[in-house]
């Protein structure tokens, strides 16, 4: 396919028409619950950004972390202080800078992955989840020194206009996620994303073809922890509208882990799709408790239950798909196009012979 | 200064003694990693699960302590059973980050499963070995010592002369380790993977309830064991992963370090540091000893 406008082909910019009209024009008019913003559409593109994170160290440059709810909590707490320390820099401005300093974090706890790999790089990289939750935890002065433990986190003002109510707040988390999509999707489809590719598939081929190790994974680590610095920041600001170090614990960074690995590694839909699924799941199966058994299992069980589906799921698409659920869109895409050209084929025929 | 040289001692052994505790889930990891190269990160969920169950036998179902320890046995040896049919063996030939990631998705399952069956409630078991400094110890050499930290001390030593035996010494262990280091050619001179796995991931799994046990009697059964586990793999990258020595050394020096940084250092930050401190601690290990203390492979370097 010939590309149309920069790398994007026709098919890209269809793709992304449907989608904006979808999240901007149809949503909207269409849902006006408020139940859908707050828990599941402002969370989901939350999630799905530091999702996108993930990917980016761990689908695209291949290797193994396990920080990102750390990272999150570094862009949350950075937003809570910029807004407070210097409200001259706007909420778009102090969201850049919270970016850009988990990614300095994202920076100084990637350096081991120049040396390590695999399971080893994993556990340097829980070095960063326990350390910045535990300093955020014990310096008062990141959280204002508040003795509650949890902080309300203040209003989103953008150029002076308050945006407080679920869909103005739904509206902020789709624009940045927005850019900052398509933003990783030039990234990959572009020189630093082929990069990245080929350090995850053979590192040493990488380095002899004259890719620089120690430039692909900084840089690849600081872009990740930038997104889940966002990311962290819009969800504590969107959704959580409170600010714990609790709230990012590990728990959280295996939840973005799973939505990355179901979801597709490598992929960027994939990142959305994981999110959609890890975080709808459990509202199906909550639902299908209180409708099918009326309440008769308890809350807990189902939270169990859940917790071994997502476990055996992951089991499952290791042995059978271990590119997740985008592949398996791909696959459907790919069988329905198939069968539509087939079927198209045989009118073709048909009206032919009819003519002849 | 004599009182705070005894202080100093007792931080330390304190802190080794708790550091055997580490070893104790570490052994469960190397056991794994020895026979088939496998990472599994569900070690951790295994010690909470097999526990669990172990309570639960116990308390729910009131079967005596000794038949409730063999039932618990019993029952990770069908896990190790499921988790060789259903998880090792079709991802025979797969890379090992994508082992990894199932036996990620194994622990999940586990502790779904565990909490599922047993609930949520946080449970106290009970060894018989109160969690108190021992009169004796304190008495003669003025060192506060926990019982239950001597005790778990003891059986991580028996444990490991038995493990270590087995390897050295019996036909089992010669088996274990031709299949460890090249499992295709152990298995074209007959030795049989199935059982040889099956074998291995009981063994962790009767390591895991051990384990589990000790640190259910101090901490009380309950999630956060999960997390504790999570420490084991700073112990495993300091001690080496294929080494049952280093899963030890390993340990006591994590446990050591830990709380000598806690009590001397902590108070500046704020404590609780011990959270962290093994983590950068093995940072450290990585970058200037990849295999660890006792590990024979070198790791992949990049």
């Amino acid at each position: 396919m010939k590309p149309v406008f920069m790398t994007y082909t026709k098919k890209d910019l269809i793709n992304l028409a449907v989608c904006m009209v979808l999240s901007v024009l149809v949503i909207p008019t269409f849902i006006t619950t408020e139940y859908w913003y707050t828990s599941i559409l402002i969370p989901w593109l939350c999630l799905a950004l530091a999702t996108i994170g993930q990917q980016v160290v761990m689908g695209y440059t291949g290797q193994l972390a396990l920080g990102a709810a750390g990272f999150m909590a570094a862009g949350a707490f950075a937003m809570f202080n910029l807004i407070l320390r210097v409200p001259d820099l706007g909420f778009v401005g102090s969201l850049i800078v919270s970016g850009l300093i988990a990614a300095a974090f994202g920076i100084l706890f990637g350096l081991p992955s120049l040396k390590v790999r695999g399971i080893y790089l994993m556990v340097a990289t829980l070095a960063s989840q326990f350390f910045i939750i535990w300093m955020i935890d014990k310096f008062g002065w990141f959280k204002n020194y508040d003795s509650s433990g949890i902080i309300t986190a203040q209003d989103i003002v953008i150029l002076g206009k308050p945006f407080t109510t679920p869909l103005a707040m739904y509206f902020v988390c789709l624009a940045v996620t927005t850019v900052l999509t398509l933003l990783a999707m030039n990234m990959a489809r572009g020189s630093t994303g082929r990069n990245w590719m080929a350090v995850r598939d053979m590192d040493i081929a990488a380095e002899s073809m004259g890719v620089s190790l120690l430039k692909t994974k900084v840089q690849a680590f600081a872009i990740s922890a930038f997104y889940c610095g966002v990311a962290g920041a819009l969800f504590a600001f969107c959704y959580l509208k409170s600010l714990e170090p609790v709230a990012f614990d590990i728990k959280l960074s295996f939840k973005i882990l799973f939505m990355c690995i179901l979801g597709g590694l490598g992929t960027i839909n994939g990142a959305f799709i994981g999110a959609a699924f890890i975080l709808l799941f459990p509202v199906l199966l909550n639902a299908i408790g209180n409708n099918v058994f009326h309440g008769a299992i308890d809350a807990t069980i189902i939270s169990s239950i859940e917790q071994v589906i997502f476990g055996g799921l992951m089991i499952i698409f290791m042995i059978y798909e271990p590119l997740g659920m985008a592949k398996l869109w791909e696959n459907l895409k790919q069988k329905l196009s198939l069968k539509l050209q087939s079927s198209n084929v045989k009118n073709l025929k048909s009206s032919l012979s009819k003519k002849s | 200064m004599v009182d705070e040289l005894l202080f100093f001692m007792e931080v330390v052994v304190g802190g080794l003694l708790a550091g055997t505790m580490y070893s104790l889930v570490a052994l469960g990891f190397v056991l794994i990693f020895k026979a088939s190269a496998t990472f599994n990160f569900s070690q951790g969920a295994m010690v909470f699960f097999s526990v669990l169950a172990f309570c639960g036998f116990m308390q729910d179902f009131n079967i005596p302590f000794v038949l409730a320890f063999i039932l618990a046995a019993l029952l990770m040896v069908v896990v190790g059973l499921c988790t060789e049919r259903l998880v090792l063996r079709p991802l025979m030939n797969a890379s090992e980050d994508t082992v990894l990631m199932a036996t990620i998705g194994l622990g999940y399952v586990l502790e779904g499963l565990a909490q599922a069956a047993w609930g949520v409630e946080v449970r106290r078991l009970d060894l018989g070995i109160g969690d108190f400094p021992v009169p004796w110890i304190a008495d003669n050499l003025k060192l506060f010592i926990s019982a239950l930290d001597i005790f778990a001390g003891l059986v991580a030593a028996l444990m490991i002369i038995g493990l270590f035996l087995l390897f050295k010494y019996t036909k089992i262990g010669l088996g274990l380790r031709a299949v460890a280091d090249d499992a295709g050619a152990a298995s074209s001179i007959g030795i049989p993977l199935k059982h040889i796995m099956l074998l291995v991931w009981s063994a962790a799994g009767v390591v895991a309830l051990v384990a589990g046990c000790m640190w259910g009697a101090r901490a009380g059964v309950q999630f956060a064991l999960v997390d504790l586990a999570l420490k084991a793999l700073p112990v495993l990258i300091i001690g080496g992963f294929s080494s049952i020595p280093g899963a030890i050394v390993g340990g006591l020096i994590i446990g050591a370090t830990e709380k000598v940084l806690e009590v001397y250092i902590g108070p500046f930050f704020g404590g609780a540091i011990e959270g962290w401190a093994p983590y950068v601690l093995a940072i450290f290990f990585l970058l200037y000893r990849p295999e660890g203390l006792f590990g024979e492979k070198i790791i992949r370097r990049v």
